[in-house]
């Protein structure tokens, strides 16, 4: 389903919750599965998609990191990240 | 701010990155990070054992502005080896843990499997620290 958030911009002056951030990563990245744990200011999210593949760390991460624009540092205080490309098994 | 000064800025922090082999943007100094990921950065690089240079990017929000700018990486810290964005916390991490820091600095993968060090409460260790900026 298409976010209710847009891209970049503070969704609500309310606290940042794990369920927000693990619906925005999925719906910001195709076929990405997200899991995400932490306080309202400080996340973890370990987060699987295919378009991972053959990206550098960097550039996933930077991924990631799009969904959420300058909320990163702010509104989400920290966002700690791990990164995995699905169907790895597929990869040459 | 004026224009001037935020390009003395970004001058000052790409001279910075490309004269120094290995320079860390934190929050705070290693000797007192003032965050727990920069801590637990400047912990991996201490025990790889890697002298490196550090930049406290808190007293001038401008310094991670223009950082931030150059590297398109949002969040503090941020590593460079020879002129090269690495990432930051999470992917240095990483890095550790699989050997491939300790081949990116050219160091001995004698602890890459180890789990990483985590960041002491305070225990100051003697390192070359460049703070111009």
């Amino acid at each position: 389903m298409a976010s209710r958030y847009a891209k970049g911009m503070a969704a609500t002056d309310a606290p940042a919750t794990p369920a927000e951030l693990k619906e925005r990563i999925e719906a910001g990245i195709p076929g990405a599965t997200a899991e995400v744990s932490g306080d309202g200011h400080h996340f973890n999210a370990v987060v699987s998609a295919p378009a991972f593949q053959g990206m550098s760390r960097i550039a996933q991460h930077r991924l990631v990191y799009d969904v959420f624009g300058t909320e990163v540092g702010d509104r989400i205080h920290a966002l700690s990240i791990q990164t995995k490309a699905s169907e790895t098994e597929n990869i040459a | 701010m004026s224009d001037e000064q935020t390009t003395q800025i970004r001058e000052a922090i790409q001279s910075a990155i490309s004269e120094n082999p290995v320079i860390l943007f934190m929050k705070g100094t290693p000797d007192q990070p003032m965050c727990g990921f920069s801590a637990r950065t400047v912990a991996i690089l201490q025990h790889v054992g890697t002298p490196f240079a550090a930049v406290n990017i808190l007293p001038d929000p401008r310094i991670r502005q223009e950082l931030s700018g150059l590297s398109n990486w949002p969040t503090i810290p941020q590593l460079f080896i020879d002129g090269e964005f690495v990432g930051g916390c999470d992917i240095v991490t990483e890095m550790y843990e699989s050997g491939e820091l300790q081949t990116a600095l050219g160091v001995e993968d004698a602890n890459g499997s180890e789990p990483a060090p985590e960041p002491p409460a305070q225990e100051p260790a003697p390192l070359s620290i460049e703070n111009r900026l």
